[in-house]
C-alpha cells in the first residue's frame, strides 16, 4: 500500500515534468483564476467593511419624556441598553442639545434668548444590525419615559439593500468566475492529455484498471493546483498592499482592511479551490481515454 | 484458452478485415497465425485482446467472454495476457526499466520482487545492458525484445504475439521463437502472428492460415502445411 502510493507521487512528479510545457500552462491558468477570483472576494469584503462603518454612523435619537427630571431621564440608561440590538447608548443633556443646535447656525443672534428647558434630554443610540432598526425603535418607544424616536428608517434601508444587492452581485460573480476557471481548466488540460493518449490506451492494454491510471492524474492535478494556489497567494498578498497603499494614500477616508488581518482564511480558499481546479481539471481530461 | 465463433469484423471504412472466423486454441497450444499483408491478422489480435470489438460472432479468451464485458472491466482479461504489439507501445517518457515496472506494478507485484524479475526477462531476450534507455535510444529490434521482456515480465497465461520479430535480424528471430517454444513447455499457452516463412517452417508446430479475413488452413506441416 505504502509502495504503491510512493509510486503514484513519483509517477505524478515525473509527469509534472515529462510535460513541463503542459504543466506550466496549467498552473498559469490556475493562478490567474485565482487572482481574478480573489480580487472580486477582496475587493467585495472591502466595500462591505466601508459600509458597516457608515452603517454606524446611522444612529437613533430617543427623545426623554420632559416630565422627567435629569436624574431620572440619565436612569433610563440600563433600560435602554437591555433593548435588544441596542449596541451603545449616549446621553445627551439638554445643554448639550442646545449647544450643538445653536452651533448649527452661523448667525446665534436669532435664537439668543432661547433657553435650554425648551430642549428635551435625549438619548443617542447605536444598533448592532441597521436592518431591525424598525422593530428596535418599537421596543424602545415602549419604554417608560421614551416620549419619541427619531430614526432614519429610510437610510437604514437603504443600507440594507445596498449590502444586500452587493452580496448577491459578488457571490454570482464569484460562482461564474469559478466556472469559467473550471472550464478553461478543463481544457488545457485536455490539450494536456491529447498527448497523453497512446501512453493511457497503453497502460490500459497492459492490464491497469482505470482507478490505477487515475491516480498520478489526480495527484498531479492537486500538486499543480497546490503550487499554482501558493504563487497566486503571494502575488495576491503583494499586489494588494501595492494597491491600498496608494488607495489610502490619495483617499484617506477610506480604510482598507489590511491583507494580514485575512492571510489565513484567504491561504486556505486559494489552497482549496487550486486544488479543486487542478484534480477536477485532470480527472476531466482522462475520462475520455479510459474507455478503449 | 481461445474460442472464436463466426467472428467478423468490419471497419468504420467498410473494410471488411474479419469474415467468419473460427477458431479453437486449447490451454497449452503453440499457434502460428499466418497470411499476406493485410489478411487480417492484426484484427484477429486486436480483437482478442479487447482492443477492438468484433461486429458479429463470439469470442472467448481465458474464460472471458469478450462480448458481454465492459471496457472498465477489460483490465481483468489482459492481467492474464502477455500482449506483443505489432507496432511495441512503449511508453515513451519511461526507461526500459520503467516501461517493465509499470506493468508489473499494475497487477500489485510486491516492489522487492520487480528489479530482479525485470533484470531476468531483459537477460532473456539479451537486452540487460539497455535497462536504463529510453525507447527512443533503441532500434526498432531492441524496442520489440523490450515489448516481449515486458509481456513476460508477469508470467501470464496466454502471450499473444503480433509480429513480435519483425524487426529483428533471423539469427536473433530464431532465439527468440525458440524462447516462447520454451516458455510454452512450461505450459504458457502462445499465439504468434507471423508473415516469416522460414521461421515458421522450423518449427513443428500447429499453423492456422488467414486469406481475405477467413482461415484457409489450419494444420501442422510449416508453411505450407504437408502437401
Ligand atoms: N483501423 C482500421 N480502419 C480501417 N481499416 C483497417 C484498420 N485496420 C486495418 N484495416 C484494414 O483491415 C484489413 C486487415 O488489416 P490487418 O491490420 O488486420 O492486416 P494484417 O494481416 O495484420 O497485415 P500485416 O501483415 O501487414 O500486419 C486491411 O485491409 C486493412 O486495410
Ligand atoms: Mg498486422
Amino acid at each position: 500500500m505504502f509502495s504503491r502510493t510512493c509510486y503514484f507521487i513519483k509517477e505524478a512528479i515525473a509527469n509534472i515534468f515529462n510535460h513541463g510545457i503542459m504543466s506550466f500552462v496549467t498552473t498559469f491558468t490556475i493562478i490567474c483564476c485565482l487572482i481574478i477570483m480573489g480580487s472580486c472576494c477582496l475587493l467585495a469584503l472591502n466595500v462591505q467593511q466601508i459600509i458597516t462603518e457608515l452603517e454606524a454612523e446611522n444612529q437613533m435619537v430617543a427623545f426623554i419624556d420632559e416630565a422627567m427630571s435629569d436624574e431620572e431621564a440619565r436612569g433610563l440608561e440600563q433600560q435602554l441598553l437591555a433593548v435588544e440590538n441596542v449596541a451603545q447608548v449616549r446621553f445627551v443633556t439638554r445643554e448639550e442639545a442646545m449647544v450643538n443646535f445653536l452651533d448649527r447656525y452661523e448667525d446665534n443672534s436669532l435664537f439668543e434668548d432661547v433657553d435650554s428647558s425648551v430642549f428635551r434630554n435625549r438619548y443617542l443610540i447605536y444598533l448592532d444590525d441597521i436592518a431591525l432598526m424598525e422593530q428596535t425603535q418599537n421596543d424602545l418607544a415602549g419604554i417608560y419615559g421614551v416620549a419619541k424616536i427619531n430614526a432614519l428608517l429610510k437610510v437604514a434601508n437603504g443600507f440594507v439593500t445596498l449590502r444586500n444587492i452587493l452580496g448577491i452581485v459578488a457571490l454570482a460573480i464569484f460562482v461564474v468566475l469559478f466556472l469559467i476557471s473550471i472550464i478553461l481548466m478543463n481544457s488545457t488540460m485536455k490539450a494536456a492529455t491529447f498527448n497523453r493518449r497512446t501512453e493511457i490506451s497503453i497502460m490500459r492494454m497492459v492490464g491497469a484498471r482505470n482507478s490505477f491510471i487515475r491516480w498520478p492524474f489526480v495527484l498531479e492535478g492537486m500538486l499543480i493546483g497546490l503550487f499554482a494556489a501558493l504563487c497566486a497567494f503571494l502575488l495576491q498578498w503583494g499586489g494588494y498592499n501595492l494597491l491600498a497603499e496608494n488607495i489610502s494614500g490619495a483617499l484617506s477616508f477610506i480604510t482598507v482592511i489590511p491583507f494580514e488581518n485575512m492571510l489565513i482564511p484567504v491561504l486556505i480558499a486559494f489552497g482549496v479551490i487550486g486544488i479543486i481546479e487542478g484534480v477536477f481539471g485532470s480527472l476531466g481530461a482522462v475520462k475520455r481515454y479510459l474507455r478503449v | 484458452m481461445i474460442t472464436m465463433k463466426n467472428v467478423r469484423k468490419s471497419y468504420d471504412n467498410g473494410a471488411d478485415a474479419l469474415r467468419g472466423i473460427n477458431l479453437e486454441v486449447e490451454d497449452g497450444e503453440f499457434v502460428f497465425i499466418v497470411g499476406p499483408s493485410g489478411s487480417g491478422k492484426s484484427t484477429l489480435t486486436k480483437i482478442l485482446t479487447g482492443e477492438i470489438g468484433c461486429t458479429d460472432g463470439e469470442v472467448m479468451v481465458n474464460g472471458f467472454d469478450l462480448d458481454r464485458m465492459r471496457p472498465s472491466k477489460l483490465y481483468k482479461l489482459r492481467r492474464t495476457l502477455g500482449i506483443i504489439f505489432q507496432d511495441f507501445r512503449l511508453i515513451e517518457n519511461k526507461t526500459v526499466y520503467q516501461n517493465i515496472e509499470f506493468a508489473m506494478r499494475v497487477l500489485g507485484v510486491k516492489p522487492k520482487k520487480i528489479k530482479p524479475r525485470i533484470k531476468y526477462v531483459l537477460e532473456l531476450v539479451g537486452l540487460q545492458d539497455k535497462i536504463n534507455c529510453m525507447p527512443n535510444e533503441l532500434s526498432g529490434g531492441e524496442q520489440q525484445r523490450v515489448a516481449i521482456a515486458r509481456a513476460l515480465a508477469n508470467n501470464p497465461r496466454l502471450i499473444i504475439a503480433d509480429e513480435p520479430t519483425g524487426n529483428i535480424d533471423p539469427e536473433l528471430s530464431r532465439e527468440l521463437m525458440a524462447l516462447l517454444v520454451e516458455i510454452n513447455k512450461k505450459g504458457t499457452t502462445i499465439l504468434v502472428v507471423t508473415h516469416e516463412e522460414e521461421l515458421v517452417n522450423e518449427f513443428t508446430n500447429r499453423v492456422v492460415v488467414i486469406n481475405h479475413g477467413e482461415v484457409v488452413r489450419d494444420g501442422t506441416g510449416g508453411y505450407y502445411g504437408n502437401v
